[in-house]
């Protein structure tokens, strides 16, 4: 309160100093509630990884797998289609994979650890749909006269190409995201670890 | 009978000394003075009002159904997914409650379509009813994030996929992104926490919010007054107690205007109801009839009718730039083409308000503004092709010409100028 117009320094101090510890008070107490919402125990024990028979996995076919709640793609590329890399490179926007979407070990032309079976995360990484699979070449795919086969993302048209390379000039940034793995043997892949390194 | 009358008002007295029950009856309704040239375009406003309680009555009734559960049942269906199907097929009424609440969502947003479109018609929004176009803008933002929370809560398909694709438009965000879109899912996934959480922002904190907007909206209007199709101010000419020439209480005349557009819009309304309420996937889309299935996007998603031009526009960007992704430019534009309507007080400088007193230019630019608007609408439910992309990029860059070049083209253009009282054909008055 001030007396013939002067402010009281002191109680004003008091009202300053009071309503800053309220102030902190009240975002104190925001906080349990925001972070509430954080995924829970629970959430973060789940995802343990995933173990796949690829034995039955002929050239040019492809089978998926849930890991973590996504769809994961595990492709067996016939040669052509591992020859179609090459026609690609020049039509994606990350030829090399530079970008960090792939274990190092994965960081190669195939974008795999042994050439022909490609393993990646079917989640588009514009805005999180599961491309499908246009493996038809040409006119026949729908896709374009020169498709090389790929994947189409259904959302907002992105496209990718065997190694799930995106194409330049689409909505996605970036390549699929190919997860760690590692094989136990000829015909067994393990989804989510790679104590191996990546060798096959 | 007398004695019953005296003492209905000794009731009404003894009230009115404890709230302002008569003195707000009278500032909002009886004594509340709206221009008496109300046309067409002004049924939207109390319809918008009619809808919010439609969508809050049946939505009170679903949620005694309805559970928010994806893990699935012993028949291997998501508990939530069922839960609708039960509502639909085992609750006596259950049905309708659901179709109304369903064809509800769209006629909201067709009923603030036009609201808004009159509001642009009339200059609805310049001064000084720039707050209540504000809260206006508010309330279609609550709108959108109602419309969206509760498209998940069927947990289809179209629920699933579309969540997922919204919640990862927030991971464009530099920085912040991918853990602010892992907030909001509360789970790597769109998955029960996201469900259940979602359901708690529509039907509690969602709702409040915009029930408190729309006293807002209203308070606002009422302090200043309508405006009308002249865009001019009938507080300008009043009479000697004060009230404006060209006013009308707002009740009996425009409440007992307002039922006619209700009696009307209902009896569309039901028919839409009973016999056709998936509108030919327009209003219900197909695809939502299948489960929520993680693994598999369905062959073409597109987002329900009333997010499509937005949704265009977010699919039109297609380059980087500032070595951003076109990713975030995308949302950003997107963002801001849902927005963008917040900065028209500003924007607009030309000297009439209504439509009826703009000159040609104003007149094209809108018109450009409306056909792009319908056509990105169209253009957001069928799959992206080359063709369409270019031409929802050329439509885009029309709709937001439309706000950015207005405070140049609404200034030069050659208005004609405006009455000094309202036109009004109407009621038997004589020409």
């Amino acid at each position: 309160m001030s007396n013939d117009g002067k402010v009281d320094c002191s109680r004003r101090r008091l009202l300053v100093a009071t309503a800053t510890i309220g102030g902190l008070g009240g975002v104190a107490a925001a906080v349990p509630f925001v972070a509430s919402m954080m995924p829970s125990e629970r959430a973060k024990a789940a995802g343990a990884p995933v173990e796949v028979d690829i034995s039955k996995l002929a050239p040019g076919q492809m089978m998926t797998v849930e890991w973590r709640g996504k769809p994961v793609w595990i492709i067996n590329r016939t040669p052509e289609q591992l020859a179609s890399l090459k026609a690609t490179d020049a039509k994606v926007s990350d030829p090399k994979s530079d970008k960090k979407q792939q274990p190092d070990y994965c960081k190669n032309e195939t974008r795999s650890i042994k050439p022909s079976i490609l393993v990646a995360v079917g989640i588009c990484t514009h805005l999180g749909c599961s491309p499908s699979e246009k493996f038809k070449t040409g006119a026949e795919s729908g896709v374009d006269p020169d498709w090389a086969g790929g994947f189409v993302c259904p959302c907002h048209g992105s496209t990718f190409d065997l190694a799930g390379r995106v194409y330049k000039s689409k909505p996605a940034p970036d390549n699929l995201e190919v997860p760690p793995h590692m094989y136990l043997g000829d015909a067994r892949i393990v989804i989510g670890e790679d104590k191996k390194g990546g060798t096959a | 009978m007398s004695i019953v009358n005296a003492k209905l008002k000794d009731l009404l007295g003894w009230v009115d000394e404890r709230f302002p029950l008569t003195s707000n009856w009278k500032a909002h309704l009886s004594e509340y003075y709206a221009p008496k040239n109300f046309n067409f375009w002004y049924f939207f406003g109390s319809l918008a009002l009619l809808v919010l309680v439609i969508q809050i009555v049946t939505g009170i009734f679903l949620v005694m159904h309805f559970k928010p559960d994806a893990s699935l049942n012993a028949a291997g269906v998501p508990v939530a997914f069922a839960s609708v199907e039960y509502i639909m097929r085992d609750v006596p009424w259950g049905w309708l409650i659901r179709y109304m609440h369903s064809t509800g969502a769209s006629a909201f947003f067709i009923v603030v379509y036009m609201h808004m479109f009159r509001g642009m018609l009339y200059g609805s929004y310049r001064k000084p009813r720039e707050l209540i176009w504000i809260f206006g803008m508010l309330i279609f933002l609550c709108l959108m994030a109602e419309a969206f929370f509760g498209y998940l809560l069927p947990w289809g398909q179209m629920s699933y996929w579309g969540a997922q694709v919204i919640v990862n438009l927030f991971s464009a965000i530099p920085f912040v992104g991918p853990d602010l879109s892992l907030w909001i899912r509360g789970d790597y996934v769109v998955g029960d926490a996201t469900l259940n959480r979602f359901f708690a922002f529509h039907v509690i904190a969602v709702p409040l919010v915009l029930v408190g907007l729309v006293v807002a909206h209203i308070l606002a209007l009422h302090e200043v007054g309508s405006n009308n199709p002249d865009g001019i101010e009938i507080k300008k000419k009043k009479d000697a107690k004060g009230i404006p020439l060209d006013g009308i209480p707002f009740h009996p005349y425009y409440t007992v205007k307002d039922i006619m557009g209700v009696v009307v819009f209902l009896m569309v309304f039901s028919l839409i109801v009973f016999f056709a309420p998936e509108v030919g996937g327009y209003f219900l889309e197909y695809n939502n009839f299948f489960p929520a299935n993680p693994l598999q996007t369905p062959p073409h998603i597109a987002p329900v009718w009333y997010f499509t031009p937005f949704y265009s526009i977010l699919r039109a960007v297609t380059y980087p730039l500032f070595g951003v992704d076109a990713k975030f430019w995308g949302v950003v534009a997107m963002g801001a083409s849902a927005m963008i309507f917040v900065l028209l007080p500003w924007l607009d400088r030309s000297p009439a308000k209504s439509i009826r007193y703009r000159g040609p230019i104003y007149k094209t630019f809108l018109a450009a503004f409306v056909i792009s608007f319908f056509v990105l609408g169209y253009l957001g439910v069928l799959p992206p092709t080359p063709v369409r992309t270019l031409v929802s990029q050329i439509c885009s860059v029309i709709y937001f010409a439309f706000f950015l070049l207005m405070p140049i083209y609404s200034s030069i253009d050659k208005c004609k100028p405006e009455p000094d009282r309202v036109t009004s054909s109407g009621h038997g008055v004589k020409k």
